[in-house]
């Protein structure tokens, strides 16, 4: 039975200076799904583009067996050619080509002319879609799908590709969780036709579900390899594996004492940028000094687009409702009236909407409130520096120094200076739209101690998650939000993840 | 309050230690400071390579006295005019249509002074407010109406050259009245007189020379205030004789021609301001932030169409001002005057080390890109190489440290 599909031995590979992998050995046996975990930074990645010949033959050390066959793979090609398919975490598909387009793309399906013989090609589209469960006209335009179908369309492309070997980087990160279940039921059925499975995830309910075995990577190293059916292999016996120690509670504990009212919308409406629809509607919230408030909702209800229309209208048109901070009516039309009104948001794109990334960790820190450290329109470059300073030593910013360019921190990293970057502003309220996202276990830790932090010196703080175990875990009230209105609200003693996700699906017609 | 806000208004404590003690750890070796400004001293490199290169290839005549002046006089007004340039593409943008504004400027203060018969003065505010206007149109259209600068200036090139024609009736109008030709033709000298030199041109030299080490040594001490990282004292004071060796010789060489160049004047204070400007000033970091990424600048409260506009305006501004040198230099307004500038402009920021994509640039790169190229030309003249091979050897050069530039942000890119 233990028919060994894939052998990875002793994968060493070093950038200038790093050693990203040191001695991995990695062995799938056929047929099943193998999880990949570990920290971010660990070299889950790099593991997978080695394999894949993202970095071809040569530029490591160490030898691959597939089919009991040595391979030495020079590129993409190569690896594709052999049936192993990798789909990375950001998907490569060209928005404004059709499905089929893009499940042929480079591999075009050439008729006895020469050309592309497009009815075959969308025949056979829709053949694949069909196999995935994908019910998608094929010459319709990848743009118009969501995540979700997205990833389904990277799945049928390498099903075109005759795929023996499906290799899946953080499949679920951005889908919601009915996507996520109907992705894992189709790797299951994948399984079923003898496609054997890598698949590197954060998610530890999700491996423990599906996962026939799971090998932990930690620092370059693959720790150990865990069979899930014999072993019956616990979520926290994983995260032993890859921090190295019992969390013997993920969420640090906090005294909950809230004060006055900081803010509060009522009646909040806000209409869809370019189309007719309304995107939230009606939905009042309020929050509490020394609170936190969990927004719960599933992609598409409206929390991101909720958040950011109360700060300064940064999203969609019609903005009706009322804005109160500290009881007093306020109008917060740009972003600078925002910050001015002590309200703060750390955007769920951290990359895209929260940092400049070619600038270094100084500049970033200081540039939502320069004014703060600039006199006529002058900046105290070395006062500057000294804040920057200060909160690479309280936020614990994993750096050589503040004048590094911040591209090239670790995603956890990276959220410490957005958060520098707002409590700088010295806000009464903050918003954090999925503070967590992306970022490892020890991280998510430190940044939880730092939002208790927060609600300890006064502030309000209102979290937007996906992850309902982090709402239960760090919030003292939670709102649940559905097609834009809010459809429940509960303290937290009250809330369950079945609670809450009832509440969340409410009123589901409206999403589909 | 909170533990982790830091309140600015807190003033820094002097460390017990004297500077002398933050000194020994200072950086100390060369090669890694080298290496790590890779990207802003190859610049500077290749501009010594280049006129050690043709100082030999025409016998010493590029630094002869005469000749320094000559490239100060020619290139000045590319030199302002690339000052705007690479403000406007570290903030993503470009503009396409300065060689017709360098036009239309110079031939509204022509048609003011020379036709009409105005004094010299009037001409040239006439000309700075046409720039102005000019610069707040395609202000509007890019920060207001949203279309994308290339597309606006593109359209500029065209209207404000036809706008010139018009204004000019077709014909070259010349010549100026002796002071308005001043303005690119003039000279400080003989001011505190001086055998066979000009005295005055070698002490405004000497306080350039003071002031840079005075603000370096300034800043280095307020650096070791704040305990940050600083080059070694001797590597500052090497720094500083170097810089002051050359622009002394500059100094020399040019107190030995015609004396101080009005227009360099200008431009020195240009550069001046706007580096300051671009370092040190709030408008400046939000040009930064913007091209960096617009996104992120926009929630972090930077108003990005107010930013936008005066960028453009100040672009215009820039332009008019290189219009009346051009003008004044030419001695008169042309229909085809400052073809092509734009190009050069561009140029001299992309070789000085502006990024394509925004957010990276600086002033100073782009006045020494612009002097690779001014150096370039000149010394390719003096060699009698034609004008086609010439651009033949501009367009590599461009081409080259642009790709160098990419090439240097990939294994940036990689090295992680």
């Amino acid at each position: 039975m233990d028919d060994t599909i894939l052998e990875m031995r002793r994968i060493t590979k070093t950038f200038p200076g790093v050693t990203a992998l040191e001695d991995v050995t990695l062995a799938v046996r056929r047929g099943e799904i193998h999880a990949i975990c570990g920290e971010n930074g660990a070299g889950k990645s790099t593991l997978m583009k080695v394999l894949s010949g993202v970095y071809p033959s040569g530029s490591y050390d160490g030898e691959i067996f597939f089919d009991g066959k040595p391979m030495q793979f020079r590129g993409i090609r190569d690896s594709e050619a052999n049936g192993i398919v990798i789909i990375h975490q950001e998907l490569a598909l060209v928005p404004y080509l059709s499905i089929a387009e893009n499940i042929f793309l480079g591999n075009e399906r050439r008729g006895r002319s020469g050309l592309i013989d497009w009815n075959f090609a969308n025949a056979e589209a829709a053949k694949l879609l069909a196999s995935v469960g994908l019910h998608e006209n094929p010459v319709t335009p990848v743009i118009q799908l969501g995540v979700g179908k997205q990833q389904l369309v990277e799945i049928a492309k390498a099903l075109s590709k005759k795929v023996r070997l499906l290799i899946l980087d953080e499949p679920t990160a951005a889908l919601n969780d009915i996507d996520s279940a109907h992705l894992l039921d189709l790797l299951r059925a994948l399984k079923e036709q003898g496609i054997t499975c890598i698949m590197i995830s954060h998610k530890l309910n999700e491996i423990t579900a599906i996962a026939d075995s799971t090998t932990v990577i930690r620092d370059g190293r693959a720790v150990e390899t865990l069979d899930m059916k014999s072993d019956d292999v616990s979520q926290q016996r994983i995260i032993r594996g890859m921090v190295g120690r019992d969390l013997d509670s993920f969420y640090p504990d906090r005294e909950s004492s809230p004060g006055d009212e900081v803010l509060r919308i009522e009646d909040w409406t806000v209409r869809h940028p370019v189309q007719d629809r309304m995107v939230v509607e009606g939905v009042g919230l309020s929050v509490r000094a020394g609170e936190v408030v969990g927004i719960a909702g599933l992609m598409g209800a409206g929390r991101t687009e909720l958040a950011m229309s109360v700060f300064g209208r940064s999203y969609g048109r019609d903005i009706r409702g009322r804005l109160f901070v500290h009881g007093r009516e306020v109008q917060a039309r740009t972003v600078a009236e925002a910050i001015d009104n002590g309200i703060a948001y750390v955007t769920e794109d951290r990359k895209r909407y929260g940092l400049n990334l070619i600038d270094d960790v100084r500049r970033n820190v200081s540039a939502a409130a320069l004014d703060r450290l600039s006199r006529l329109g002058w900046v105290n470059g070395n006062e500057e520096i000294k804040v920057a300073e200060t909160s690479r030593k309280e936020m614990n910013i994993r750096t050589p120094s503040v004048m590094a360019v911040v591209g090239k921190l670790s995603g956890g990293n990276q959220q410490k200076v957005v958060l520098s970057k707002w409590l700088f502003t010295d806000p009464d309220v903050l918003i954090l739209d999925e503070p967590t996202r992306g970022i490892d276990v020890g991280a998510k830790y430190e940044i939880y101690t730092i939002i208790n932090r927060l609600v300890a010196a006064g502030k309000a703080v209102i979290v937007i998650s996906s992850e309902l175990p982090e709402l239960l875990g760090m919030c003292d009230r939670i709102y649940t939000l559905a097609a834009g209105r809010i459809t429940g609200e509960m303290p937290v003693a009250e809330a369950t993840q079945e609670s809450l996700m009832e509440l969340m699906t409410k009123d589901k017609e409206l999403v589909g | 309050m909170t533990s982790i806000k830091t309140p600015s208004t807190e003033r820094p404590t002097p460390p017990d230690s004297t500077p002398t003690a933050a000194l020994h750890g200072g950086t100390n070796d060369l090669r890694a400071l080298v290496l790590n400004n890779l990207r802003q001293s190859g610049i500077y490199v290749a501009l010594v390579v280049i006129v050690a290169l043709f100082a030999v290839l025409t016998d010493g005549v590029l630094l002869s006295p005469g000749n320094i002046t000559n490239i100060v006089l020619q290139y000045s007004y590319i030199l302002v005019l690339a000052i705007g340039m690479v403000i406007l593409i570290i903030g993503g943008h470009i503009d396409l249509s300065v060689g017709s504004v360098v036009a239309l400027t110079g031939a509204v203060s022509a048609v003011l002074v020379i036709q009409q018969g105005h004094p010299w003065w009037i001409g040239v505010v006439a000309a700075l407010v046409v720039g102005v206007a000019v610069g707040a149109w395609h202000g509007f259209w890019v920060a207001y109406a949203g279309i994308p600068a290339f597309i606006v200036t593109l359209a500029g090139m065209l209207l404000f050259r036809g706008l010139t024609l018009r204004v000019l009736d077709n014909i070259s109008l010349s010549p100026f009245p002796s002071e308005y030709q001043q303005v690119a033709a003039g000279f400080l000298n003989g001011l505190l007189g001086g055998e066979g030199f000009d005295a005055f041109t070698l002490l405004i030299g000497a306080i350039a020379v003071a002031g840079y080490a005075v603000s370096g040594f300034r800043t280095r001490v307020a650096r070791i205030r704040y305990q940050q990282p600083v080059e070694s004292f001797p590597l500052f004071v090497a720094r500083v004789v170097l810089v002051g060796a050359v622009l002394m010789y500059f100094a020399w060489q040019l107190a030995h021609a015609r004396g101080l160049p009005i227009v360099l004047i200008i431009l020195a204070v240009l550069v001046l301001v706007y580096g300051l400007l671009t370092r040190r000033t709030v408008f400046g970091r939000q040009v930064y932030a913007i091209g960096g990424n617009l996104s992120a600048a926009a929630l972090s409260g930077v108003k990005v169409r107010t930013v936008n506009f005066w960028m453009f305006v100040n672009m215009g501004f820039l332009a008019a001002v290189a219009g009346v040198i051009y003008s004044s230099r030419s001695n008169g307004a042309q229909p085809a005057a400052g073809n092509m500038f734009e190009l050069d402009a561009i140029a001299a920021a992309f070789i000085g080390g502006a990024a394509v994509t925004g957010g990276v640039g600086t002033v100073v790169g782009a006045m020494v890109g612009g002097l690779i190229m001014a150096v370039m030309s000149n010394g390719m003249q003096l060699m009698g190489i034609d004008q086609s091979t010439q651009s033949v050897v501009k367009g590599l050069v461009l081409l080259v440290a642009v790709a160098f530039d990419v090439y240097n942000k990939r294994r940036a890119g990689t090295a992680r």
